[in-house]
């Protein structure tokens, strides 16, 4: 079997992540005492040189995103994302229950990187045993002294997928419905309550304590260049080995599936593999030797996404799998703009009619339409991303599609 | 029971908080009920309507009267090709209801969920939120027995 | 100033402009549903895409403010084909009833139809059914004619405050609601009818005008409400000479107390024009019965009375209660006369309740 790289969980199951003190004594929280020490613009320029992306969906540079926030600002919010709501995801989850001191040490570094002292946790609400578990590891640390004066309050979802888009989960912790504001204003300008507001997701924060600890250099030089690091995985679907693996970013999806996944379960061949949880691409088996980094994938029309990776062997349907995808973006669409409201809506009616096998080409042809609209004019990236797999399927798979239509 | 005016006094430091206080109101009563809806929008400063369109937004948070347990089957993708549907039809039959529905003795609601980040081990229900995994129509007479 | 291109014409506007001020000022008509210049920005019906050089997505006009430099198409293949899309998906949910809505002749969904030449929608199925009769005598409901632009929501919270409705659920199932989905009788709603002025389709109308006469069959005279002295503007919808509806103005050059913006009274009250019950003159009451009487006779008894009763009980046996429809200036005068010129403080006023 392959080999991972932990990083972020190279102590997994070896300390109690609620327990501050055994975190130190591994080591922990010297990142953020040497990031206190820098100035605020070095810290921000190191974590900018470290090439770390952000771990969610856009693969934004963190110390870029950070250098948005106005310095003037008096009041400044720190928010974690760990609302991880795609379908297969639950990396985030994992990060806590393994190493959730590294968490709150990232977002106390980002603290100190623009000058905030208040960080809030948006934790979804499907994981209320992990807000317990944040709660008491804050607790911990704090009593410790580890944070210092940067405080963390933990807020819950509530069964909303389209949260884990900044600005909703922005308004989501003001008490308002989970809609997506437009940008501009970035959230870095005016976020939570109006304010300057970084938001990142766990992973991204949990990368920083390694990284002022070993320095940007050594981080930088993991993996793939442009998206350096490593990336937790999380293998589900028809797969000997679902689990969550820690990898370095120039893995290869192929190694991913076959080597740390012990290939297909059933020793079946491989039909699809869908990456990045079920907003991302389809990809064929032929594109398998592609490395999972943001920018190898995009190149392939996927993304890495959340790091899901979801197998489907040679007897899976991939109409009935998309049509039930569909599902779910028609369950998840906030209902705020047209063509996603509308349009997720209409794709779900119109990929049961395939599955249901009562479809004809016209129907492909308006629901690729929709697609594309949808892609050009949502609001946001749930209704951007909703077509996706409906497009990589019937493109890299339209024998699937040719044999349900009439 | 605790009374609804100190659970949502509980949370009203909390900026924001009302779907803290939700959250805190349907761990008491399983779902928002009217009177405690009314006071959270006065505590939090919003309207009515408001507190309504938050509480309606949510999948998790619920206007209407719930059961004792509520059973919640995960449909997204993993869960899907793991036979996820094969199991929600069991569960229909075991407990005589639909989705939607609670049984009439009050004891379980059965629900429909997006992905609850338990994929290791699917397919997956929660029953009040605590997963339960690789769950088949075998084991489903046994797994809801343990819910008394 | 910031310098732009839009439709091979360039531009300046001040910074902070918005692109779909700035393509109005080029002189490129931008179709809007969610969009009013008075309300907070929603930026949700994407109506207003534009096409931005060296974007990989379209642009909601409405919420992106105009950048230096910036080269904008309005109406390029992907505009276009984005907005009919829209309206296609829009006409798939709405209740197609032209011929008998009170909005025909003033709708946006249908004159943006006419517009992108949409005739009909590629995904017409399955329809929503939101719509149910809401006992009250001002204000139809008809959801299942609603695009969820919420301009109702927003001028409920931001112009009347009354704050009654908001949006139920999500996705395809969010409608507009009462608290509990209740009756807007039993809610905050003052029914001032700002919801219905906003409304660009035919989702929220005018139950007091029904059936009396569409946009193109009444002309509209500018005139001041009479109800009482704020001096709010309106127009008198007249057919045939005959007053049927009331429709707000919004240009403050035309309506600068109230910009449109206007109460029950002024918006569904206006009935009383042609009733049989209309006083015409002053009535005069003798041996318990009222007779009409001439200005001069009912004035010379009113003041001949006054002086009688505080002859007889001095001052403070009168007392002025005025009305809330005389102006600010008037109830002045009025209390001025009771105070100085009969002497007493007993004053009082119909607004104080």
């Amino acid at each position: 079997m392959a080999e991972e790289m932990r990083v972020l969980l190279e102590y997994a199951d070896k300390i109690n992540p609620e327990i501050a003190d055994e975190y130190v004594k591994i080591g922990g929280y010297v990142g953020l005492e040497k990031a206190r020490k820098m100035d605020p613009n070095d810290l921000i320029q190191e974590v900018r040189s470290s090439g770390l992306r952000g771990r969610g969906g856009a693969g934004f540079n963190a110390g870029m995103k950070w250098s948005f926030v106005p310095k003037n600002a008096e009041i400044k919010y720190v928010v974690c994302n760990l609302d991880e709501g795609e379908p297969g995801t639950y990396k985030d989850r994992i990060i806590c229950e393994k190493n959730a001191q590294a968490l709150l040490e990232g977002m106390a570094i980002c603290g100190a990187a623009i000058d905030s002292n208040q960080g809030y946790i948006y934790c979804r609400g499907e994981y209320p045993f992990i807000v317990k578990l944040l709660k008491n590891a804050i607790k911990s640390a704090k009593e410790l002294g580890a944070l210092g004066d940067f405080n963390i309050e933990v807020r819950m979802g509530a069964g909303a997928y389209v949260c884990g888009e900044e600005t909703a989960l922005i308004e989501s912790i003001e008490g308002h419905r989970g809609e997506p504001r437009f940008k501009p204003p970035f959230p870095g300008v005016a976020g939570l309550w109006g304010v300057p507001t970084v938001v990142n997701n766990v992973e991204t924060f949990a990368c920083l304590p390694s990284i002022l600890t070993n320095g940007a250099a050594w981080f930088a030089g993991i993996g793939a260049a442009k998206y350096p690091g490593t990336k937790v995985l999380t293998l589900t679907g028809d797969t000997n080995n679902p689990t969550y693996f820690e990898v370095p970013t120039d893995y290869i999806l192929r190694d991913v599936i076959y080597k740390l996944g012990g290939g297909v379960k059933g020793g079946k061949k491989l039909k699809a593999v869908q990456v990045g949880g079920t907003s991302g691409a389809f990809i064929p088996e032929s594109n398998l030797d592609t490395p999972i980094d943001f920018d190898s994938m995009g190149a392939i029309g996927a993304a890495l996404g959340s790091g899901a990776v979801f197998v489907m062997d040679e007897t899976r349907d991939i109409v009935d799998i998309v049509s039930r995808i569909s599902k779910f973006f028609e369950h998840e669409s906030c209902g705020k703009c047209n063509p996603c409201r509308e349009g997720t809506f209409r794709c779900r009616e119109i990929m049961e009619k395939i599955n249901s096998g009562k479809a004809t080409q016209k129907d492909i042809d308006n629901i690729l339409l929709l697609s594309r609209v949808m892609k050009k004019a949502a609001l946001c990236g749930l209704g951007q991303a909703a077509p996706i797999p409906i497009e990589s399927t019937i493109k890299h798979f339209a024998d699937e599609y040719a044999r349900k239509i009439v | 029971m605790a009374d609804y005016k100190d659970i949502i006094a509980s949370c009203k430091d909390q900026k924001g908080g009302i779907i803290e206080a939700f959250h805190a109101l349907q761990q008491e009563f399983n779902y928002i009920p009217r009177e405690a809806l009314t006071e959270a929008a006065r505590v939090f400063g919003i309207s009515e309507a408001q507190a309504y369109g938050v509480a309606t937004f949510y999948s998790y948070l619920s206007v209407e009267k719930r059961g004792k347990y509520i059973i919640r089957m995960c449909e997204s993708a993993p869960c899907h090709v793991a036979g996820a549907d094969e199991l929600l039809k069991a569960i229909e039959k075991e407990l005589s209801i639909k989705v939607g529905e609670t049984t009439s003795d009050g004891k379980f609601t059965l629900e429909l969920t997006e992905c609850v980040g338990q994929c290791q081990a699917t397919p997956v229900i929660t029953i009040n939120s605590e997963p339960l995994f690789n769950v088949t129509a075998e084991v489903l007479p046994q797994v809801l027995s343990a819910y008394k | 100033m910031i310098t732009l291109t839009i439709n091979g014409k360039e531009i300046q506007v001040p910074k902070g402009t918005m692109v779909l001020d700035a393509c109005q000022q080029a002189g490129a008509d931008i179709p809007t549903l969610c969009y009013d210049p008075d309300l907070r920005l929603a930026g949700s019906c994407r109506m207003c895409v534009v096409e931005a050089k060296g974007r990989p997505n379209l642009m909601a006009a409405c919420v992106s403010p105009a950048e230096n430099g910036m080269v904008i198409e309005t109406e390029s293949p992907d505009v276009v084909e984005s907005r009919k899309i829209i309206l296609e998906l829009l006409l798939a949910r709405h209740k197609l009833e032209c011929h008998t809505c009170e909005r025909d002749g003033s709708c946006k969904l249908q004159d943006y139809c006419y517009r992108y030449g949409v005739t009909d929608s590629r995904y017409l199925n399955e329809m929503p059914h939101f719509s149910k009769e809401d006992p009250n005598p001002f204000i139809k409901r008809d959801y299942d004619k609603c695009i969820m632009c919420t301009k109702c929501v927003r001028v409920c919270e931001e112009i009347t405050g009354a704050q009654a409705i908001n949006v139920e659920d999500r996705g395809h199932h969010a409608k507009i609601s009462t608290v509990f989905d209740g009756k807007l009788a039993d809610s905050t709603c003052v029914f001032c009818g700002q919801c219905v002025m906003v409304c660009p389709v035919g989702a929220l109308t005018s139950k007091v005008s029904a059936g009396k006469g569409r946009s193109y069959q009444t002309q509209s005279v500018l005139t001041t409400c009479t109800y009482c002295g704020t001096g709010c503007t309106f127009e008198l919808n007249v057919k045939d000479d005959h007053v049927v509806g009331v429709t707000s103005v919004r240009d403050s050059e035309l309506s600068p107390v109230n910009k449109g913006a206007l109460c029950v009274k002024g918006r569904f009250g206006w009935d009383f024009i042609e009733s049989e019950d209309r006083l015409t003159t002053p009535l005069i009451k003798e041996n318990g019965e009222l007779r009409p009487a001439s200005w001069d006779e009912a004035l010379d008894f009113a003041a001949n009375k006054i002086k009688e009763i505080k002859a007889k009980n001095g001052p403070d046996a009168l007392a002025l209660f005025s009305s809330a429809r005389a102006t600010n200036e008037e109830n002045y005068l009025a209390q001025k006369l009771f105070r100085a010129a009969i002497g007493t403080n007993n004053v009082d006023h119909c607004a104080r309740l």
